[in-house]
C-alpha cells in the first residue's frame, strides 16, 4: 500500500474503563495500522465490546488516549463517531427501507441525496442485496438485515469500522455464506477495521492481526500465526485453542533441550527458556498415533506417550482423538489424525496406542504470577 | 324522540345550507385546538425524550407531575389561567382574558401532559442498543431527536390523538379563560353548553354531531398516516 503502513492509523494509550469501581477494560498499548483488520478475540465478558464501545465514545473512560492519525479524538465525540461506523451482532435497523438505512450515515453527515443514493445502491450491490433496496428493513431476513446493516457501515465511509460480533446471531450456513461474501468485500475496501468475535476461525479468516483480551487485560497482540501457535501464556493458550496445555517442571538441560517432568510425561523441548517452571502447549494437529511401539519405529519425534483412546469423533476429514495416560496427571492428550489414517490403522475407542510429538512441536510458555502450578 | 329527530334534521339543515355562524364556530375550534396540539407536541415531545432518555435529580419527581397533568381537571387549569391573566394578574397587562390565545393557552396546558407521557412511554420502549446505533452511525443531538419520532411515530401520533382530543373537547377552562363570547371565543364545546342550557336542543344537537364528526375526521386521517405500512 503506498498509505504509510507503519504509522499506525489508530491507537490506544493507557486506556481504562471502569464500572463500579472495578476496572473491566485495560489497555496500556494498542496499535491498528492502517488499512488492517485487527480481530479482538476473548471469551464472553472480557471486555471485546466494552472496547468498541470506548472506541466510540458511548462510554466514560477512567483515562486513556484514543488517537486517530496521530491526533486526540476525544475532543469532540459527534465528529469522532462520524469518522467511525460500527455494526453489531444485532443488525439494529430502522424502520425505513433497505436503501434509506444504508443511506442513513452519509444522510446524518449532511451528504446529498444524489450521492448517498449512488452509495447506497453501490454497497447493496456488493452485498449482494440490491434486489431488496426498497423493502421495509424490519421484514427482512436476520442474514439479509445483517448484510444490510453491514453495508451500511461501509457506505458510512468509515476512517475506522468496528465490528461486535457480527456474524455471531446467524444460523450456521447463513453465517458461513456472509463470512465468504463479507471476507472478499473487505480485502477489496480494506478499511482500518477493528472486529471484535469470540470466534476464532473468523479471526484466523479475516484478521491481519489478532489482540487476545481476556478479563479485560490485552493478552497478546500479534499475527495470527504469532498468537495461534505461539501463545503469551496458558490463559490464552486455552482461549485459541492448543488443547494440550501442561503444566511442566524443568528437569534439565541438555543438548540445547529442555527436558521436562509433566505429571507421568518426561517431555523434551526444544526452547530453553531458563525457566524452572512452564506451560508447555502442542497443537493436536502436531501428534502422531501409532500402534507399534518407539523402538520397532524409530522416528525423529522425541515426545512419546502411551494412552487408551477414550473418545474420537469426526471434525470434518480429520480424527479429534483423546487419549487416557495412565498414571497420573496430565491425564489426557488430544491428537488430531485424519481419517484415513483412523481407518487404516483400524483405531477405535478402547484401543491402546502411543502417541507421539517432536520436541519443535511444544511450544513452552514460562510461569508468570498468575500461572497455575 | 321527536326531540332527538328534529335536532338530527337541524344539523343536517345547519350543514346544507352552511349556517355562516355554525361554520365560524367550527373553524375557530379546529384552529385553536390545533394550535393547542401543535404547541403541546412541539414542548411535549422533546420533553418525553429528555425524560425517557436521561436520569438526572427530579427526574421522578416530573414524571409524577406529569402523570397527575394526566388527570388534571379542566377547570383547575382554566382557574389557574384565569388568575394569571386577570387584569390585575401577573401578566394582566397581556390583555389575553377572553381571547382565542388565553383559551390556545388552557388547552395546551390540558394537552401537554398527555402528550408527554405518550412520548414518554413510547420512547422508553425503544431498545438502548438501536439509540446506541443510532448515536454510532453519526446522529446530533436533534438528528436523534428526528430519529427516535420516527422510530416512535405509532405513539407520537396516538401523542398528537390524544392532545388533541382533549383539547377539542374541553369545555370548562375553555369557558374560564374565553368567557364564550359569540363570535370571538365560542367553540362548539362551549356554544353547545349554552344552546344546552337554553332548551336550543336542536342546534345543540347539532353543534355536538359536528364536533364527533371532526374529532373522528381528525383521528381518522390520523389513525390512518399512524397505520400506513411501515416503509
Amino acid at each position: 500500500m503506498p498509505e504509510a503502513q507503519d504509522s499506525p492509523h489508530v491507537e490506544i494509550r493507557d486506556l481504562v474503563v471502569a464500572r463500579g469501581g472495578r476496572t473491566v477494560l485495560s489497555i496500556p498499548q494498542l496499535r491498528l495500522s492502517r488499512r488492517e483488520t485487527t480481530a479482538v478475540i476473548g471469551p464472553n465478558g472480557s471486555g471485546k465490546s466494552t472496547l468498541l464501545a470506548a472506541l466510540q465514545l458511548l462510554l466514560p473512560r477512567e483515562r486513556g488516549d484514543l488517537l486517530l492519525d496521530g491526533a486526540p479524538i476525544a475532543g469532540d465525540p459527534l465528529a469522532a463517531r462520524r469518522r467511525m461506523a460500527a455494526a453489531f451482532q444485532e443488525p439494529l435497523l430502522l424502520s425505513m427501507s433497505v436503501r434509506e438505512n444504508v443511506e442513513l450515515p452519509l444522510r446524518l453527515r449532511g451528504v446529498g441525496r444524489r450521492e448517498r443514493r449512488e452509495a447506497a445502491e453501490d454497497w447493496l450491490e456488493r452485498f449482494g442485496i440490491a434486489a431488496l433496496a426498497r423493502r421495509p428493513a424490519r421484514a427482512l431476513s436476520g442474514g439479509e438485515a445483517q448484510r444490510v446493516s453491514l453495508a451500511r457501515a461501509f457506505a458510512a465511509r468509515p476512517e475506522l469500522l468496528l465490528l461486535d460480533e457480527p456474524f455471531a446471531g446467524l444460523d450456521a450456513p447463513t453465517r458461513a455464506q456472509l463470512l465468504e461474501d463479507f471476507a472478499q468485500i473487505l480485502a477489496e475496501a480494506r478499511p482500518t477495521t477493528l472486529l471484535v468475535t469470540h470466534d476464532r476461525a473468523e479471526a484466523l479468516r479475516l484478521a491481519d492481526r489478532v489482540a487476545v483480551l481476556i478479563d479485560g487485560r490485552l493478552r497478546q497482540w500479534g499475527t495470527p500465526d504469532e498468537v495461534f501457535s505461539t501463545p503469551a501464556d496458558e490463559h490464552v493458550a486455552a482461549f485459541v485453542g492448543v488443547e494440550n496445555v501442561w503444566p511442566g517442571h524443568l528437569l534439565e538441560e541438555r543438548d540445547g533441550l529442555a527436558i521436562w517432568r509433566c505429571g507421568p510425561l518426561t517431555v523434551e523441548t526444544a526452547a530453553a527458556t531458563g525457566a524452572a517452571a512452564a506451560f508447555l502447549c502442542v497443537r493436536p494437529e502436531q501428534v502422531t498415533l501409532s500402534t507399534t511401539c518407539r523402538a520397532a519405529d524409530p522416528s525423529s519425534a522425541r515426545n512419546h506417550a502411551a494412552g487408551r483412546i477414550a473418545a474420537a469423533h469426526s471434525e470434518g476429514a480429520f480424527m479429534r482423538v483423546t487419549l487416557e495416560i495412565e498414571g497420573g496427571e496430565p491425564a489426557r492428550l488430544s491428537a488430531d489424525i485424519s481419517r484415513v489414517s483412523w481407518e487404516e490403522l483400524g483405531l477405535s475407542v478402547g484401543h491402546h496406542v502411543e502417541a507421539a510429538f517432536k520436541a519443535s512441536a511444544v511450544h513452552v510458555i514460562p510461569h508468570t504470577k498468575t500461572t497455575r502450578s | 324522540m321527536d326531540l332527538i329527530w328534529d335536532g338530527l334534521r337541524e344539523a343536517a339543515r345547519l350543514w346544507a345550507q352552511g349556517d355562516a355562524e355554525v361554520i365560524a364556530i367550527t373553524l375557530r375550534t379546529l384552529a385553536i385546538s390545533a394550535a393547542a396540539t401543535a404547541l403541546a407536541l412541539a414542548l411535549g415531545v422533546p420533553f418525553g425524550a429528555l425524560l425517557a432518555l436521561r436520569r438526572f435529580p427530579g427526574r421522578g419527581l416530573l414524571v409524577a407531575a406529569v402523570n397527575t397533568g394526566l388527570g388534571m381537571p379542566p377547570v383547575v387549569v382554566g382557574l389557574v389561567i384565569v388568575l394569571f391573566l386577570w387584569r390585575s394578574g401577573p401578566l394582566g397587562a397581556l390583555n389575553l382574558i377572553y381571547t382565542p390565545y388565553a383559551m390556545v393557552a388552557a388547552q395546551f396546558l390540558l394537552a401537554l401532559p398527555l402528550v408527554i407521557g405518550f412520548s414518554l412511554t413510547a420512547i422508553q420502549a425503544l431498545p438502548t442498543k438501536l439509540l446506541e446505533q443510532m448515536r454510532a452511525l453519526g446522529a446530533n443531538r436533534a438528528q436523534m431527536l428526528w430519529l427516535i419520532m420516527r422510530e416512535t411515530r405509532l405513539g407520537v401520533l396516538a401523542a398528537v390523538m390524544a392532545g388533541f382530543g382533549a383539547a377539542i373537547s374541553e369545555v370548562g377552562a375553555s369557558m374560564q379563560v374565553g368567557g364564550n363570547l359569540a363570535g370571538e371565543t365560542r367553540v362548539l364545546t362551549t356554544a353547545t353548553v349554552l344552546e344546552t342550557s337554553r332548551g336550543n336542543f336542536e342546534l345543540a344537537i347539532a353543534l355536538s354531531l359536528i364536533l364527533v364528526v371532526m374529532a373522528y375526521l381528525v383521528n381518522l386521517a390520523l389513525t390512518t398516516v399512524q397505520q400506513r405500512r411501515t416503509v
